[in-house]
């Protein structure tokens, strides 16, 4: 029985699943990184998706481009962000709690919008899977990486950049300073405020897009509760990762393909029971990091807000 | 400013104890019929909870407008509590009959109920009206979901060209499983070598995880797939765009995909709501309980015209119809 | 009278109101939504205040809602002290209420007064395994609890379904066609007792003893101590000689176990029985969040739990009568929760600076370092804020 589950067929429907599942993790899971390692926990993420999700379906729909879609998203979901980071940064509101009010409210206006706008469930013709030349063609590998739809390469290629923003560049350093020790960034003259603000504002799109990636280019439709769920995973695969954009990688492949799966289990019906395979994914996640002890640590001045003195 | 006097005089409420809460009246003279309704999902969810929204607006056009029949809804009733408020609140109101459309309401109906004698109140799907707990003013309605399951699943094992069929459900119980055992086994009845997949998902509403359910049936051979409950407009959306045929129930989900939709299982709680508003008028205010079968109509197979259907699966799944309404077919659980 | 003017507007009754005036503004905000459906926000409004407080069955409702917040708030309470973030409220409130209805199946002839405490505390034991086991992995194996808390909902959720579908299902429904997930009733005997004729039951007591029990053993005893100790400064507790692993499990397991009461009080108050509609959601009515947000509005202290609560327990059925009254799609009830929580929290800045400004004009032996950040951990940082 077990053994249905290792032929070519299932594997490489394991692959190319667990890659296209992945693809909203990573959008918000990489831009809640960027939030999370400059000292700001945005627990709202699943609001900005549903809100990205919305105006993304609803502008291809009514203009017939999905690239206006894309801009959509991304423009709600700064306008999110921004809201959280004033909220949370200038405000010094608690943020576990702002950020569920943010779920709270993107859940409710994009369903409220979508009642009033639409009124109807709809589909859009979205992101269509687009073979890249030569690549392609490679056997069995072509088809399983390179015969995606932009917007899951788009989630892809954001991993090494991510990497090399945070790790190499100025301004990665000045979030990880932000995020660490901010009263040492702030007598080094880094503006603690804005830095934080960039990578709420740069989280909400990022959340925007993921949410875009599910309503115009994975599921090409939207409904109320969209993403039920999905945002909240996405945090969780921040702790998975470590606060590294290649730790997200690995926590969002290792829970999607899980998921895809139990899929596969229930499909060749192995005797097992439904809602144990379809637990799976949330037991493995789990047991992966007892495995993998993980001696990262949080950034030191995360969830604080930062007071100048004087 | 006279409900913020109020709040200020209830803060001694625990020695309040007054009455009762009062009972609804019914309906008399050129007064419209009022129906209240609670759903737990959205009315335009093209399934469970749009099947009673689009009946009651049949009903109210045959009745001859809001004129004669009245109804208010409150959709997205998913929590237990708040739909029990919603229903109490109703009651109080003098609504001459109020639906709980949703199982899991039948706790805070039976408790409810005794509490407005002269209202009436309708449960579903379920056929227990508690008439046994002493209750008799609520009226029970079920659907015999695997009859049109079961026609479907004719036609799928007639229409598909690999043998592979795949389904998509929520949780195994429930009118979700009663019409998926329907399908499997129409299905089966009509193509023995046809191997049935059925992937449960575990939720009623993640999309995602509906449509990749969907794309691992296509990827394992399916070039057939049905599925239940609000989340498939995920699986539609795959079954679209690998011209994989789709099968739908509860309500009509061919405006999703024209091209690949066959036929839908239609729910129409029309006939049960008129015979429910017939009986109230007679002053029987519940214990009763009716079923929507092919038989009765309440269950039709709506067939997608912009679909060519072969007119001999076309004439295959008439006959299992009529099969099914004369008893021929026993396709009960 | 100036002077006493100043002293009331700087005195801790105002702090009080901040939550009710961040409200009264998201609520501006929520009328011009409902101008913008067609609906008359004062009627709108004014069906809110009933529905929350208009009437004895009103204020009952809200009392009940509000139970299971303040059972899952006092919890919150009891984790961010400690240091760590429990948003597993949901899968503990579920595990704990299934605990409890076994208990209550298994004995449907006991004595209720045995039978009943018994199921309160299968449920109370029930939350604190969920919540103790990423407590323990927290400790042992450095396991975020956020992500450990959110997956241990899903599989709560899973579990349950599991138990709802075959082992526990009422055997009425197995001869049904459309077999509905749920348990048998309860024993009548066991239902908690009502203050009729409303539905607010004995419950909403204990979920107020609970709060109370908590506030003095976070406060009055050495356990209380430690907890606060390991939430405000790991290293110094440690130095200390406190054990610092094992209450970090505690207080997250303890955490749990408030959830897990207010699912067995859901059970044997509200519901009667267990049943699923596929998610948590249908039977906790989001508890486990919206206890968060209870717990955050009461300044994550177990008594200011209680009047917040009861706040927000009014708002969700308040705002429920709202869309009946002017029947606006359900979607703007959580898009105006969702705003009145922004809204609450944002004031948190007025907040500190006022009792900044106290603490400089009046220096308090009482002022709770550990009130101002979020969470405690932080505090030993910004102790001089």
């Amino acid at each position: 029985m077990i053994s249905e589950l290792f032929t070519a067929q299932v594997l490489l429907g394991i692959l190319t699943s667990g890659i296209r599942l992945a693809t909203p993790y990573l959008y918000a899971g990489i831009g809640e990184t960027f939030g999370q390692r400059s000292g700001v926990l945005n627990l709202g993420v699943e609001g900005q998706m549903l809100v990205g999700a919305f105006a993304a379906f609803y502008v291809a729909r009514k203009t017939g481009n999905l690239w206006l879609g894309v801009l959509a998203a991304l423009l709600v979901g700064a306008l999110m962000g921004l809201a959280m980071a004033f909220i949370s940064i200038t405000l010094r509101a608690k943020q576990g709690i702002s950020g569920i009010g943010f779920f709270l409210f993107g859940l409710g206006l994009s369903d409220l919008l979508f009642q009033t706008l639409l009124g109807s469930v709809q589909t859009v013709s979205g992101f269509r899977p687009l073979a890249i030349p030569l690549l392609s063609k490679i056997p069995v590998l072509g088809e399983v990486f390179f015969n995606q739809n932009l917007l899951v390469y788009g989630a892809y290629l954001l991993v090494p950049i991510a990497a090399f923003v945070m790790d190499k560049t100025t301004f990665g350093l000045k979030v990880r300073a932000v995020g660490e020790n901010p009263e040492a960034a702030d007598s080094l003259g880094v503006n603690v405020s804005l830095v934080r603000y960039i990578t709420v504002t740069l989280g909400g799109m990022l959340s925007g897009l993921a949410g875009a990636s599910l309503s115009i280019a994975l599921l090409n439709v939207f409904q109320q509760n969209l993403t039920s769920g999905l945002g909240f995973i996405a945090v969780a695969l921040v702790y998975f990762g470590g606060w590294r954009p290649w730790g997200v990688l690995a926590g969002a492949l290792l829970f999607s393909m899980v998921n895809a799966l139990q899929l596969w289990v229930q499909v060749l019906g192995l005797p097992i029971p439904s809602e144990f395979a379809v637990m799976m994914p949330y037991v493995l996640t789990i047991v992966a990091l007892v495995v993998a002890v993980q001696r990262v640590r949080p950034p030191t001045a995360l969830t604080k807000p930062f007071i100048r003195e004087g | 400013m006279r409900k913020l006097t109020r709040i200020a005089s209830v803060v001694l409420l625990v020695a309040i104890l007054t009455s009762a809460c009062g009972g609804g009246g019914g309906s008399s003279g050129d007064q419209p019929f009022r129906i209240a309704v609670v759903t737990p999902s959205a009315k335009n969810d093209l399934a469970f909870s749009q099947s009673i929204y689009e009946s009651l607006l049949k009903v109210q056009q045959a009745m001859g407008g809001p004129e004669k029949l009245e109804f208010v809804i409150s959709e997205n009733m998913f929590v237990v509590d708040d739909a029990g408020a919603a229903i109490r609140d109703y009651a109080s109101q003098g609504y001459d009959l109020v639906i709980g459309h949703g199982s899991q309401y039948g706790g805070v109906l039976q408790e409810i109920a005794p509490d407005f004698p002269k209202t009436s109140f309708a449960h579903g799907t379920t056929v227990d009206t508690f008439v046994d707990k002493g209750i008799t003013n609520v009226f029970a309605y079920e659907a015999r979901s695997e009859q049109g399951g079961y026609v479907n699943g004719v036609m799928a094992g007639a229409l598909t060209k690999s043998n592979v069929i795949g389904v998509v459900g929520p949780i195994e119980t429930g009118d979700a499983k009663l019409y998926v055992d329907g399908f499997v086994a129409g299905a089966k009845s009509q193509n023995p070598n046809a191997q049935v997949n059925v992937n449960w998902i575990g939720s009623f509403s993640d999309v995602a995880l509906a449509s990749e359910a969907a794309q691992t049936h296509v990827k394992a051979g399916a070039d057939v797939m049905a599925g239940t409950a609000q989340m498939v407009v995920g699986a539609i959306g795959v079954a679209k765009e690998n011209n994989a045929l789709w099968f739908g129930t509860q309500a009509s989900q061919t405006s999703l995909a024209p091209d690949v939709v066959v036929a839908n299982q239609i729910y129409d709680w029309s006939g049960v709501i008129t015979e429910i508003i017939d009986l109230i008028g007679k002053g029987t205010l519940g214990g009763q309980a009716f079923q929507i079968t092919l038989a009765n109509k309440g269950l039709y197979i709506e067939y997608n015209t912009a679909y060519s259907l072969p007119d001999e699966v076309k004439d295959l799944a008439d006959a299992t119809v009529d099969a099914i309404v004369t008893g021929a077919i026993s396709v009960a659980p | 009278m100036k002077q006493r003017l100043i002293e009331f507007w700087n005195s801790p009754v105002i702090d009080a109101l901040l939550p009710v005036l961040a409200t009264l503004a998201a609520l501006l905000v929520g009328a011009l939504m409902l101008l913008a459906l067609g609906a008359n926000p004062l009627v709108a409004y004014g069906a809110l205040l009933d529905g929350a407080f208009g009437s004895l069955n009103s204020i009952a409702d809200t009392l009940v809602r509000a139970t299971p917040l303040l059972f899952v708030g006092v919890g919150i309470c009891i984790a961010f002290r400690g240091g760590v973030t429990n948003i597993g409220g949901e899968g503990q409130l579920v595990v704990g209420a299934l605990c409890a209805t076994m208990v209550g199946l298994t004995f449907p002839d006991g004595p209720a007064l045995v039978v009943v405490p018994l199921a309160l505390l299968a449920g109370f034991l029930g939350g604190a395994v969920w919540g103790g086991i990423p407590g323990l992995l927290k400790a042992h194996f450095n396991v975020n609890e956020i992500l450990s808390t959110v997956m241990m909902n899903q599989i709560a959720v899973q579990g349950m379904n599991f138990l709802l579908i075959g082992p526990l299902i009422d055997p009425v429904q197995l001869e049904r066609a459309s077999r509905i997930p749920q348990t048998a009733r309860i024993s009548a005997a066991f239902d908690l007792p009502r203050l009729a004729p409303t539905r607010l039951h004995l419950g909403t007591f204990l979920a107020i003893v609970m709060a109370v029990l908590v506030y003095i053993l976070l406060w009055r005893t050495t356990l209380g101590y430690r907890i606060r100790a390991v939430g405000l400064n790991r290293e110094a507790a440690r130095y200390a000689g406190i054990n610092v692993p094992r209450h970090i499990a505690l207080s997250l397991a303890l955490s749990g176990a408030m959830a897990g009461l207010a699912g067995a009080v859901q059970i044997f108050g509200v519901n009667f029985r267990m049943f699923t509609d596929g998610s948590a959601t249908g039977f906790t009515g989001s508890a486990g969040f919206h206890g968060i947000v209870a717990a955050l509005f009461g300044q994550l202290h177990p008594l200011g739990t209680i009047p917040a609560s009861f706040f927000f327990g009014g708002l969700l059925v308040g705002a429920n009568r709202l869309q009946r009254a002017v029947q606006v799609p359900a979607a703007l009830i959580v898009t105006l929760n969702g705003l009145v929580v922004v809204f609450v929290v944002g004031t948190e800045l007025w907040r500190q600076q006022r009792a900044r400004r106290r603490v400089v004009e009046r220096p308090s032996e009482h002022d709770e370092p550990s009130l101002t950040a979020i969470p405690p951990t932080a505090a030993s940082l910004e102790g001089k804020a």
